[in-house]
């Protein structure tokens, strides 16, 4: 009834083509970036950034970024664990060396070397495919978190090989180290987000992320209609190691501030964030967020309620967590295997036609 | 409406973190799962009992109660800082993770918070130096301490000579294995034995790759820096390839009595460090089994008792104990805050007498904290493992390590940490 095209003129192609065409979705996007931007920074403490914000968004770039490469250009990727160390490693040794350069360039610039290196193990995807091309990439995942525990350099020669983040301030405010206000932290990772994600989301939209869909649904087919496969491999990996270099510069450098290469980049991360966006939704956007917020909300609203609201034993609840966020993954699979992206297409769907489905 | 009411239910879940004031709380951030919980669950069994004996003897600390409100952490950095951010708001006065990864996570967190950390045995080793690090704590020993201990033993077994030896150094690839590193090259320099260190990945069940190098290499002796699984495994990987048990050396938290058993009678002879007493022969633990067990109240199954992971948790939390009343005393209130306890710690006095008192005489050595030494004495012993009678037996006194070599490693490292985030010493 409410949500429709219907009576939502629009008289210009710029109007046709925008992101959300129905209004309701407008509505709520702007109230979602409103509450985002306006409502949350002022009731944030730093149970909720460190618990809750600042992991599911820094994942929801990881996811992004992931997406890019195996939901949009359909390149399988198990080394983003390793690709996260790179921009984790990178915005450190530019931290400690150019102290007086902003966080945010430093972000940036560890985004690309990022991209850079994943375009050098991306070089393998040219010849490769499928399964074959996912154990390259994990060759990647164990060759990065190899070198970055066994060249001292990259860690300025510490004793136990742990990085830790000095402090650092956008705009005079302290964004990194212990000091860090909590709404602070929340800020710097929610802007990285929306722009990230702004970008992705037009990026996928326009002739590249066609492209990218095109060598995805069949290569030969987008070969032969003008789809240079080396280039739109090339940008789908530089791309998607951008946005997951920008996701472990900020999970280093915000979030966590000390890292070691094998215990925060390792191979389980790189299979959390495969698992977000099969849950979300390959090649959605949307698919993503819901994706990394399945995954970082689920295990912490399980251990409250079980630890915290039944007063159950620690270890029972955590193992019940186990086997809860596994069952899910698989009644997942099972019931919707295009993830929480397809069910929130679906129910777009059905609100179209309310209440007269005939 | 079914998906309000679970947005509903998923919010006020999120925010159940509920203060409870007016005790003394102790959070333990244990890890009874994973591939670390052969060790996380006899320590965090070990704290939480001798508190509940506190409790339910003596009536708290004080005549205040003691909680400790239990976060899993699984050894894992993200939970850690989860667990610490979760039970900080319910009055928290110190933090003992038992994992050097989180340790580091929270130095600089605990600082800012005005939180103590107790890192007994584990953690930054350069945190001895309070000079620099006035939150953190790791009394009475540090693994390099434990490293010169090793090195010494093998000192005294060889009269005195390790020139040209060859030690093997097996580690867990992480912060925690990468620690003695620098103290043992000092040392390899200082006694002319030669250094080999070998790296096992997280968790550590396969290792045959280093076990083989181990037996190409046939280094003299093997040191351990290992950790839950990791040590299982070694200890039957080491007994695969013959190499002789009493060569073979860990530090103290592969010194646990679930390390060594899996491999039988292999295992026999096998040694390694450790900073307080074996075995169950202390009054402390009749009382824990009277008070606490028997009356069902116990954290675990309590069968642990006695065993060695079990042992250092009930002397981290006697030690803690301790210096909350210290800190009582200074402050003059029994409702301690976090700075206070900090206070406490900074000036804790553990004596002899005090010991038998607590009915753990000659468990753990006597020792001052300063504002200047948060390290304790550094002492400790080599105990060595009896397959037959399934204990482990200490075969040397509790002897000093040698501060010399750790002393300026302990200043450079701390100076270090001061210069990267702008500390000023303290204690002038």
């Amino acid at each position: 009834m409410f949500y429709r095209e219907a009576g939502d003129f629009k008289t210009s192609y710029k109007d046709d083509n925008q992101t959300f065409p129905i209004r309701l979705d407008r509505m709520g996007y702007y109230i979602v970036m409103f509450v985002a931007f306006c409502v949350v920074p002022f009731f944030v403490n730093d149970y909720w950034v460190n618990s809750v914000f600042a992991p599911f968004l820094i994942y929801a770039i990881a996811a992004l970024g992931l997406n890019i490469l195996t939901g949009y250009a359909g390149q399988v990727s198990l080394g983003t664990g390793g690709f996260m160390a790179v921009g984790a490693y990178a915005v450190y040794k530019l931290m400690v060396a150019f102290p007086d350069v902003s966080i945010v360039i430093h972000v940036l610039l560890a985004g690309g070397i990022t991209a850079v290196v994943g375009v050098l193990f991306g070089l393998p995807s040219l010849r490769i495919k499928g399964f074959y091309l996912a154990v390259a990439t994990l060759a990647a995942q164990f060759f990065l978190v190899w070198v970055f525990n066994k060249v001292p350099w990259f860690y300025n020669y510490s004793a136990s090989g742990q990085i830790n983040a000095p402090e650092r301030s956008v705009f005079g405010v302290i964004v990194t180290g212990p000091n860090t206000e909590a709404w602070a932290k929340y800020m710097i990772c929610l802007v990285f987000v929306v722009v990230l994600a702004w970008v992705a989301r037009n990026l996928t939209r326009g002739m590249m992320g066609r492209k990218w869909m095109g060598i995805r649904d069949m290569d030969i087919a987008a070969e032969i209609i003008g789809v240079n496969p080396l280039m739109a491999k090339l940008t789908a990996f530089a791309v998607s190691s951008f946005f997951v270099g920008v996701a472990g510069a900020l999970f280093f450098a915000v979030y966590l501030g000390a890292a070691e290469a094998g215990e925060s980049f390792g191979i389980a991360k790189s299979f959390l964030i495969l698992f977000m966006i099969i849950i979300g939704g390959l090649g959605s956007i949307f698919g993503s967020f819901a994706g990394a917020a399945f995954m970082v909300l689920l295990p912490v609203l399980l251990k409250n309620v079980l630890v915290g609201g039944l007063g159950w034993p620690t270890d029972l609840a955590a193992h019940l967590e186990f086997m809860v966020v596994g069952g899910l993954i698989v009644i997942f699979l099972i019931l919707e295997p295009h993830g929480l992206a397809q069910l929130w297409r679906l129910t777009k769907e059905k609100l179209r036609l309310w209440p007269f489905p005939h | 409406m079914k998906f309000t009411k679970i947005a509903a239910a998923s919010v006020t879940a999120l925010m159940v973190a509920t203060p409870v004031l007016a005790d003394l709380v102790f959070p333990s951030l244990s890890y009874r799962t994973g591939p670390y919980a052969a060790g996380g669950i006899p320590y965090a069994d070990g704290f939480a009992d001798y508190f509940t004996l506190l409790n339910e003897r003596d009536g708290g600390i004080g005549g205040v109660a003691i909680q400790v409100p239990e976060c899993e952490t699984a050894y894992n950095t993200e939970k850690g800082v989860e667990c610490y951010e979760s039970t900080k708001g319910q009055g928290a006065l110190v933090y003992n993770p038992l994992s050097t990864g989180i340790t580091y996570q929270l130095i600089p967190k605990v600082t800012a918070d005005n939180i103590p950390l107790y890192t007994p045995g584990y953690g930054r080793t350069s945190a001895a130096n309070g000079k620099v690090f006035s939150n953190v704590f790791n009394f009475p020993a540090n693994y390099w301490n434990a490293a010169s201990l090793a090195v010494n033993h093998l000192l005294e077994i060889n009269g005195g000579d390790i020139k040209g030896k060859k030690i093997a150094l097996v580690y867990h690839n992480s912060a925690y294995g990468k620690e003695p590193i620098r103290t043992l090259e000092g040392l390899a320099e200082k006694h002319g034995f030669e250094l080999l260190a070998i790296p096992v990945d997280h968790p550590g069940q396969e290792q045959k790759a280093q076990w083989l190098q181990i037996r190409r290499e046939k280094p003299d002796n093997v040191l351990m820096w290992g950790w839950g699984v990791m040590n299982q495994v070694a200890i039957q990987e080491a007994a695969n390839i013959r190499f002789p048990m009493e060569n073979f050396i860990g530090v103290w938290w592969s010194g646990g009595d679930h390390d060594v058993t899996p491999a039988g009678d292999k295992s026999n002879g096998y040694k390694a460090v450790t900073f307080h007493g074996v075995g169950d022969d202390y009054p402390v633990f009749g009382d824990i089994q009277k008070y606490v067990v028997d009356s069902g109240k116990a954290a675990g199954a309590g069968d642990n008792i006695g065993k060695a992971i079990y042992n250092r948790g009930v002397y981290a939390a006697m030690l803690l104990a301790e210096a909350a009343k210290t800190a009582q005393e200074i402050h003059g209130t029994a409702d301690i805050t976090a700075a206070q306890m900090r206070d406490g710690m900074e000036a804790l006095e553990i004596t002899e007498e005090r010991m038998v008192e607590l009915g753990m005489g000659g468990f753990g050595p006597s020792f001052t904290v300063s504002c200047e030494n948060h390290g304790g004495p550094g002492t400790g012993a080599i105990q060595q493992w009896d397959a037959a009678a399934g204990s482990w037996k200490l075969i040397s006194d509790f002897g000093g390590s040698d501060m010399d070599v750790i002393q300026p490693l302990i200043d450079a490292d701390s100076a270090a940490y001061a210069s990267e985030n702008n500390i000023t010493e303290r204690c002038n």
